[in-house]
């Protein structure tokens, strides 16, 4: 990419997502095609994987500057932790929009955006679905 | 639900078509199933003397929620039980363990202690059912309290049947559900075979199984591959341990998964049998016929399930289940149209064995033995898999410097097969973003959805606090310097890769030792394993 | 285009910091806050106007005279596990008193300008033990690193984090050039390697002032450190080595999954700075990273004025483009002068 001018300084920093499975659960094939989408879409992800905790979300957001997190679960606990990361980063003083991504029943969003949750990303969502969404999540874009 | 087929019925109607036509049992040349190298069935006659066994995954909430299930299901006719169990119990947890908030219950059954184990059988003759349990990186301590519950009911461990999933190196390349490094790990798997070859006859050691390969995103020829490339390092790291290949290899059994490409599934079964009878034969020099017989259970793709227009998720797992058994299935489980949502609800469980006994009674298939072999395009397809995985084997061979049990831990270690599994993921992503591929309700035919219609499970929150004060009792009731004597037997005999660490596993869990105390005393002689991040 | 802003002007977007200054920031990073710590290196990063506030605000902090923090370069071919040895090594820094932070760089990839970066999974461990850990991706091109990554290392030298550990991926060019900005430079290999060893040798030379040998438990690490021992013996004959580089590397087996050889490899880190000190080589090897920052910068500077001088250019019938160059040169110059003279007349 020789003529790709450093067009530094001027906003254009490709955005920053922190990508982790939450719980117990250990299927990680969606997060890893939500990694690729990502990063086709040229955002830079820094991949936790799996089970991570609140704690170690934090650390990462924090130390990454992260844009966005993105958290994959699939042990229908979305309504326990899904409120729980968000209450944990904004108690961590983070202000840093969170989606979830799993198999989360239409019935639930309501109650899910109403916690702080900024989206949604249910099974088959597309790769501009996924990347729109992180978009609209983060202030940034 | 073991459906045995009618002899009076069979002579009557049953192998003819519905206009009356007689039909044979097999039709064209070559090696007939039953034959050696059993492409095209591991019995003569297959579906005709015995049907597949329609073996029902269920587990929720505590074990008193799943024995009622349980019973049910033998009620109605049932004798095998199929075991789900909650995610702290697959990752050797308690139920009070912190990793454990929110999941208690949730996608399985609860087990903390032999007590949970007790309550889930309370009131099942275990002599007289069979029971599949699907756990893996806790596999043995499962065991050890299915054994002790029996053996608390006044039924001898040499009476159990059943099988046990037990089948770890699957989990470090797709389901991620390992507690401890793979080499410690694969010594438990061995363990277990040991123990059950010596003294239990009528179970199955291990369940090898591609299922959660494929639903991790690889393709049709990676299962096989995959599969079979375990069974192999299970078979040498058995041997290693001294047993004779015959002693214990009759006793494996596998677990694939039905997907939706029909006669890429249909090869891959007969492709299977193929090559595991060609390798146990010429390989590993079994001799008995029941090693070289590849036998399995198949479930429905469950990632193949659309959350989009759920209803039409009964025609996807109805096409799956056939091909499982026009490729020749032992046994079968059948999914919920609605688990690309939630929980299978009762009436979505339901339907889904319906389709079992639709197919099974409605429409003749079960009739001929293998009707698609000879087919030029299934023949090919099998011959084509066949080739595909055995481009794998030499990979991993050379890969173990010739062996594949070497191979394998080369393969998972560097995270080989994870990111062959990734590549394979996110190639169909794209395939299905680009619309190459179409899926209906998804990125065609979107017309017709209605997410208000859907009528879901949900489990709630009192069965975790329930299942806390459950382990409290347990804990207040027991012998605490006898679980403390146990667990530092657990730990000596652990530490001793010599030794079969399960006797000592049955006598801790016999004085009320929980999985999680059990898990972290193996933890601290075996670790735990971080996985190479492949993505 | 060649305008500049002071500090002061500076108002970060913030996700929980606040609208903070550059000079706010870098107080509170100063004061060990990590969160400002890692805006400040987002900053530095992203480069241009932004950056080099950050940059004239932490000079005088942290600068030659400043702080002191021991700078570690650590690279080899990929899947040497170097994270997972770095992060059994910072683990052990840890509990035994000391504060490191680790900038990973991992490639972008260079059709979406997108990346993944899974460094920091294989360092959870270290993670979990409090080491700061921040990944980064090569974005596109190699000179935004080479420029991104000095002014990186001293927002963390700032911070009080010492050791400061760049970490990349493979033996390239950029990875030298990056990894021997530093005051040491550590080469991990692994057993079945030889042949990446054999390809890279130049590379290698020219950088490593330390090698470990890692998986050292398995049967062929014997190999790949005859291979290398061999290489320096050679190298010995031929004087091939990195320029102010008197001894020759040490050779250290690791086991980074049990943590064997991790105090050797601890102490022969400690044991070549303290060489730099007394020799006074390290005085000398941080003059010249900063002279080789400070050509990055102008390099840079110099290539955007070059981007934007013959960006609507037309191909002239009379004038060759190599004369060309000479009216342009000319007419940069011109553009310079008028520049500085505005500035001057703003008061910055």
């Amino acid at each position: 990419m020789d003529n790709d001018t450093p067009d530094q300084g001027s906003g254009e920093a490709p955005v920053r997502v922190v990508l982790a499975k939450l719980g117990l659960d250990g299927h990680d094939r969606g997060l890893k095609v939500v990694a690729r989408m990502l990063r086709d879409a040229g955002m830079e992800v820094v991949y936790l994987g799996l089970r991570q905790t609140t704690e170690t979300i934090i650390d990462a957001v924090e130390q990454e500057d992260a844009d966005v997190v993105g958290i994959s679960m699939l042990n229908a606990g979305h309504l326990t932790l899904g409120p729980r990361m968000v209450e944990a980063l904004s108690q961590a003083g983070l202000d840093v929009p969170v989606i979830i991504g799993g198999i989360v029943p239409d019935d639930d969003r309501p109650a899910m955006a109403a916690a702080g949750v900024a989206g949604v990303l249910g099974p088959g969502a597309s790769a501009e679905e996924v990347v729109a969404c992180v978009q609209a999540a983060c202030r940034r874009c | 639900m073991k459906t045995e087929r009618n002899p009076e019925e069979g002579e009557k109607q049953q192998f003819r078509t519905l206009s009356g036509i007689p039909v044979e049992a097999v039709y064209g040349d070559g090696p007939a199933p039953g034959e050696f190298p059993y492409t095209r069935g591991v019995h003569a006659d297959m579906y005709r003397s015995r049907l597949w066994t329609m073996r029902m995954f269920a587990g929720f909430g505590t074990a008193q929620d799943t024995n009622a299930r349980f019973h049910e299901l033998l009620k109605a006719g049932g004798t095998g039980l199929s075991t789900a169990f909650d995610m702290p119990t697959l990752m050797g947890r308690d139920s009070d363990h912190e990793w454990a908030i929110g999941e208690v219950g949730r996608a399985g059954v609860a087990v903390d202690s032999v007590e949970d184990v007790a309550d889930l059988f309370a009131g099942i003759d275990l002599s007289a059912v069979s029971t599949s349990m699907t756990i893996n990186g806790p596999a043995p301590i499962l065991l050890a309290m299915y054994i002790a519950v029996a053996e608390e009911q006044g039924v001898d461990r040499s009476h159990l049947s059943g099988t046990l999933q037990n089948d770890i190196l699957k989990e470090y390349q797709a389901q991620k559900e390992y507690l401890f490094p793979p080499r410690p790990s694969v010594r438990l798997v061995t363990d277990v075979i040991r123990f059950t070859a010596a003294e239990m006859p009528r179970w199955n050691p291990v369940s090898i199984s591609g299922y959660h390969i494929r639903e991790a995103g690889s393709t049709a020829a990676q299962e096989l591959a995959f599969t079979l490339a375990n069974g192999f390092a299970y078979v040498e790291a058995a041997i290693a341990t001294g047993l004779a290949v015959d002693d214990f290899v009759p006793r494996l059994s596998f677990f694939f998964n039905s997907h939706l490409d029909f006669f890429e599934e249909v090869g891959k079964f007969r492709a299977a049998r193929r090559i595991w009878a060609r390798w146990m034969r010429d390989r590993y020099g079994a001799t008995d016929e029941r090693s070289l017989k590849l036998r399995f259970h198949t479930q429905t793709a469950g990632v193949s399930l659309t959350a989009q227009q759920p209803e039409v998720n009964v025609a996807r797992v109805a096409l799956q289940a056939l091909a499982g058994v026009l490729g020749g299935t032992q046994s079968l489980h059948t999914d919920s149209f609605d688990e690309a949502l939630a929980l299978p609800s009762d009436d979505a469980a339901r339907i889904a064995l319906r389709t079992q006994q639709v197919i099974a009674h409605e429409t003749g298939v079960a009739n001929v033995v293998d009707p698609l072999g000879g087919s030029a395009y299934v023949e090919w397809m099998t011959d084509e898999l066949e080739r595909r995985a055995e481009e794998v084997f030499t990979h991993l061979e050379d890969l173990g410097s010739g062996s594949l049990l070497e191979g394998v831990h080369a393969g998972i270690e560097s995270g080989w097969f994870a990111g062959e599994i990734a590549d394979a993921a996110y190639r169909y992503e794209r395939e299905v973003n680009a619309g190459e591929r179409i899926v209906v309700g998804v990125n065609a035919f979107i017309e017709g959805d209605d997410p208000e219609a859907r009528r879901l499970l949900r489990i709630g929150q009192d069965t975790e606090d329930l299942q806390r004060k459950r382990l409290d009792i347990v804990r207040q009731h027991r012998d605490d310097e006898a679980v403390a004597a146990a667990l530092a037997q657990v730990v000596a005999d652990a530490s001793d890769s010599t030794t079969n660490v399960v006797p000592s596993l049955l006598d801790a869990v016999r004085v009320r030792a929980t999985l999680g105390e059990i898990v972290d005393a193996l933890e601290g002689v075996f670790g735990t394993w971080v996985e190479k991040s492949v993505i | 285009m060649l305008s500049s802003v002071s500090s002061a002007d500076v108002e970060p977007i913030g996700r929980g910091v606040g609208h903070r200054t550059v000079d706010q920031l870098v107080s509170a990073a100063r004061g060990g806050e990590r969160r400002a710590t890692a805006r400040l290196l987002t900053l530095v990063e992203r480069g241009g106007e932004t950056a080099s506030a950050v940059a004239d605000a932490i000079w005088p902090q942290v600068g030659s005279g400043g702080t002191d923090a021991h700078v570690i370069g650590v690279t080899g071919p990929p899947g040497a596990g170097k994270s997972t040895l770095v992060a059994a090594w910072l683990t052990q820094l840890v509990a035994a008193g000391r504060r490191p932070a680790v900038l990973a760089v991992d490639p972008s990839s260079p059709l979406t300008g997108g990346a993944i970066l899974g460094d920091r999974i294989r360092m959870s461990e270290a993670s979990a033990a409090g080491v700061f850990i921040r990944s980064m991706a090569t974005r596109g091109h190699a000179g935004g690193l080479a420029l991104a990554v000095p002014g990186m290392v001293r927002v963390l030298e700032l911070a009080g984090f010492d050791p400061v550990v760049v970490e990349t991926v493979g033996v390239g060019q950029v990875e030298v050039d990056i990894t021997s900005a530093a005051d040491t430079c550590l080469v991990v290999v692994n057993p079945g390697m030889g042949d990446a060893v054999q390809a890279n040798k130049a590379g290698l030379l020219e950088v490593a002032d330390l090698f470990a040998v890692n998986k050292s438990d398995r049967p062929d690490a014997a190999d790949v450190r005859r291979d290398l021992e061999l290489m320096l013996d050679l190298s010995d004959m031929t004087g091939h080595r990195r320029p102010g580089v008197a001894e020759r590397p040490a050779v250290i087996s690791t086991t980074a999954t049990t943590g064997a050889g991790m105090d050797e490899l601890a102490a022969a880190l400690d044991g070549h700075r303290d060489g730099l000190v007394s020799s006074g080589a390290l005085h000398d090897r941080r003059r010249q990273r900063w002279r080789s920052e400070v050509r990055s910068h102008l390099a840079e500077r110099l290539r955007r004025l070059a981007d934007a001088t013959v960006a609507d250019l037309e191909p002239k019938d009379n004038r060759s483009p190599n004369a060309l160059v000479e009216d342009l040169i000319a007419s940069i110059f011109e553009e310079l002068v008028e520049d500085v003279d505005s500035r001057c007349d703003r008061g910055d």
